[in-house]
């Protein structure tokens, strides 16, 4: 049957097809839906891990349990996951076991666009790069079977235009896999000195076979045509490329590391001169020239930063590109904000008029830092913001603690704000963490985590909480609040500034957007009493406009939140029943 | 049908450009063609610019549409429209919902919202369909419907039988609220109609 599936709901059909029994993940920007779509077959076990790391290493336990196993993440959630990933270059595995890591050129969600291949030159490990949904089905299928064979993890690398994008694929039935029988082996699976030496020259030897494999089997494969240049491309790159030059001379690498250099050899003895097509880092490019492949152009064409596209490609080559009429006036941007009834909203904006510097972390709650709320200083990594803080008052002192504020949400607290509280508490910090507790992991669109009372696969689960989990590690000074009631929030963050010790303000409240959060009716701005003073404006609400010098609420998004009402000193924002 | 076709749907976070996309998508893979579609899903779906690509033919390569390359452009928001104007083909025709949603840098005062988009746009050639597609979901039952009507006009335009997109709603939409987006499809398609 076919039909059209996302790259990774098709990668997820891999999944279900190859027998994985085993997906562990943590949601990100473009790999979400890999294991969303995978919860829904009843055949294969799918949980959300607290963080990256935690889904690899539940991923590596499984495999050495005996099944196919997969974890998936976004790049920088490899960062996070690079540990075990070294060290199960050695080990090698069990069940076969993929780990799926989502690039995002262009930086379409992400804080920066680093190429995760770097990690399977680093670790040693073999990775396969599909170019559309069809290939996300076949080679994850492949990547288990080799993975079994080769005795290796495999990586397994998309991209938001393969991972985000719906194309055509065929499906086939699942074939079972049954559990290998796990055999105590510490040589393997213990890697202390004395087993990892020995493991090493295992890797080497391995990389060489599946070099071997790279050279002849079809992953790799040449397309002639046109002679007078050859490409060399892989992933989404070989699809705009085709789309340019139908004809062009084309070798398309389906696994990129490790390279099959013979093969490459091979297509540019065939072709007057050699072009290398890749976003990103010159990863191909620069394996060429330092085995002494001519290339004729690479990054001194397509440029080391953001995503390529056809048009890129073709002013690259001096090839023409379709004509076009422009607006040919400067078009406002559109930038993400926060919805309207955001339980953030106001907590930013309470933060702001206080004047704090505000550690910042990654979230839905990073919109508090565009304008005008323009609350945050600053946003690294996940986590960063209790652990930065930390850093930042100690070099500062006390002075600067009372005047600092970390800000993290659930799900990022639970995946690595911990610790860096940890830290602080520890080491006798002063400073103040608020926890954002919308009840949700919402920037990457919902998903549950240990914070919600709900697994991936929606059934009810024990719930971490947050209050006794700070207790525990040490602060004496834990408070919750709702971030829609103003003053009471700023009582809050005020008195726990002053507090010469850590304290944490959980600002409980669930997002909006969840089905069971009931909205109220839209407000309406009472065009008499409005005097046109902006003060609702600051809290940056996306329903609220200015015309002809007065307010005016659209009814259509308003969810009767009631904050602007606390912005109004005229009373000129009413609720339909005050008339 | 050798040559591959571009559509584009644009609009704001939230405003239901993904099922639009998913309808059509489903048109055209029962009208048997190669198709492939690339959408947004994250950070800017919180009410920012959002586009969505769909490509048809024989044979598609590149999921993207590019400057000069869309054979249709949906615009859910007029703002949206000038912003991708340029994506336009020459000859391609332009569906504009003539509706005005204020970006961030309007609201705060930053900067203006440009005035007659749609009439300039028109003045400086593009085809275009300009409707209150709003009115019209309104009409239907529910402002959130403006999805629907969209396709409901873009069905107009296309060579496909009506059947085709009837029958790719009812695959896409939940049905309990089938009845809603059969209406809504039904008004854009009216108003395309006579609007032709
Ligand atoms: C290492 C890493 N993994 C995943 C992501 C993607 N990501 C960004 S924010 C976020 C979680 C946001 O949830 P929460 O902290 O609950 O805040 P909310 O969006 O609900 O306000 C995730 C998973 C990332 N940026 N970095
Ligand atoms: S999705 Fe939820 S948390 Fe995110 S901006 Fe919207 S209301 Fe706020
Ligand atoms: S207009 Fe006021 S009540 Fe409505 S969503 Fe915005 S802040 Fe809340």
């Amino acid at each position: 049957m076919k039909t059209l599936l996302l790259g990774n709901e098709a990668a997820a059909r891999g999944l279900y097809e190859a027998g994985c029994r085993f997906v562990s993940a943590y949601p990100g920007t473009p790999s979400t839906e890999i294991a969303e779509t995978v919860a829904k077959y009843d055949e294969i076990y799918a949980e959300w891990a607290p963080n990256e790391k935690v889904a690899a290493e539940a991923a590596i336990g499984a495999s050495i349990g005996g099944a196919r196993s997969f974890c998936a993440m976004k790049h920088v959630g490899l960062n996070v996951a690079a540990d075990p990933l070294f060290t199960v270059s050695y080990t090698g595995i069990n069940g076969g076991l993929v780990i799926a890591v989502a690039d995002d050129q262009g930086m379409h969600s992400s804080q920066n666009e680093q190429d995760s291949r770097h990690y399977a030159i680093a670790a040693k490990l073999p990775m396969l790069e599909p170019s559309d949904s069809a290939e996300c089905l076949e080679y994850m299928k492949l990547a288990f079977e080799l993975s079994e064979e080769y005795d290796a993890p495999f990586l397994f690398r998309t991209c938001t235009r393969v991972a985000h994008s719906q194309s055509v694929v065929e499906l086939s039935p699942r074939v079972e896999h049954e559990l290998k029988p796990y055999e105590k082996t510490p040589s393997k699976y213990v890697m202390m000195p004395g087993n990892a030496v020995k493991r090493h020259p295992i890797v080497e030897e391995r990389t060489q076979k599946l070099i071997k494999y790279a050279e002849t089997s079809g992953i790799n494969r040449i397309e002639m045509g046109d002679t007078s240049v050859g490409y060399v491309t892989a992933g989404i790159c070989y699809q705009y490329l085709r789309e340019c030059l139908p004809n062009a001379s084309v070798l398309k690498l389906g696994m990129v590391n490790p390279l099959p250099l013979e093969l490459i050899q091979e297509f540019a003895s065939k072709v007057d001169k050699l072009i290398v097509v890749e976003e990103l880092d010159p990863i191909i490019e620069t394996h060429l020239r330092s085995s002494g492949i001519k290339v004729d152009g690479g990054k001194n064409l397509f440029g080391l930063c953001g995503e390529l596209s056809q048009n890129k490609i073709r002013k690259a080559l001096g090839m023409s590109t379709a004509s076009f009429i422009d607006f040919g006036e400067t078009v406002p941007p559109r930038p993400p904000t926060l919805c309207p009834g955001c339980p953030h909203r106001g907590l930013f904006y309470t933060l702001g008029k206080m004047g704090l510097m505000v550690s910042g972390d990654i979230g839905c709650y990073t919109l508090g830092s565009l304008p005008p709320l323009t609350a945050m200083d600053t946003t690294i990594c996940m986590g960063a913001s209790i652990s930065g803080l930390h850093g930042f008052n100690t070099v500062r002192g006390a002075e600067s603690a009372k005047k600092s504020v970390a800000v993290i949400g659930d799900s990022t607290f639970m995946h690595s704000g911990i610790t860096g509280l940890v830290d602080i508490v520890y080491n006798k910090g002063i400073s103040t963490v608020l926890i954002l507790d919308n009840s949700i992991t919402g920037m990457t669109g919902h998903q549950q985590n240990p914070t919600t009372g709900k697994t991936l696969k929606g059934e009810p689960a024990p719930a971490v909480s947050l209050e006794k989990l700070c207790e525990a590690i040490g602060v004496k000074r834990v408070r919750v609040v709702d971030p829609y009631a103003l003053d009471e929030l700023k009582a809050a963050v005020t008195e726990e500034l002053n507090a010469l010790e850590p304290s944490v303000i959980i600002a409980r409240r669930p997002c909006i957007l969840l089905p069971e959060v009931k909205t109220s009716p839209a407000l309406y701005i009472d065009q008499e009493a409005c005097k046109g003073c902006r003060q609702c404006m600051t809290i940056g609400c996306p329903s609220i406009s200015f015309n002809n010098k007065k307010a005016a609420i659209d009814p259509t998004i308003c969810v009767g939140c009631e904050l602007c009402t606390q912005m109004c000193k005229f009373g000129a924002i009413l609720k339909k029943e005050d008339k | 049908m050798s040559e591959t076709k571009g559509i584009m749907i644009v609009g704001v976070g939230g405003q239901g450009t993904l099922l639009a996309s998913r309808i059509l998508g489903s048109v055209l893979i029962g009208q048997g063609y190669d198709v492939k579609m690339s959408e947004v899903h994250g950070m800017s779906q919180r009410g920012g610019s959002v586009v969505t690509y769909v490509k048809f033919g024989e044979k598609v390569y590149s999921p993207l549409v590019d400057q000069g390359e869309a054979d249709y452009i949906l615009a859910f928001e007029r703002l949206e429209a000038a912003r991708w104007i340029s994506y336009l083909k020459d000859g391609g025709t332009l569906i504009v919902n003539d509706r005005r949603i204020s970006p961030m840098p309007v609201i705060t005062g930053a900067m203006p919202y440009p005035d007659e988009i749609v009439e300039k746009l028109r003045a400086k050639g593009s085809k275009i369909i300009a409707s209150d597609a709003l009115s019209l979901a309104n009409e239907a039952g529910n402002a959130k419907s403006v999805n629907v009507v969209m396709i409901g006009i873009l069905s107009a335009l296309a060579e496909f039988s009506e059947d085709v997109w009837q029958k790719a709603i009812v695959e896409c939409v939940k049905p309990k609220f089938l009845e809603l987006n059969q209406k809504a499809f039904s008004l854009g398609r009216e108003y395309a109609l006579k609007s032709l």
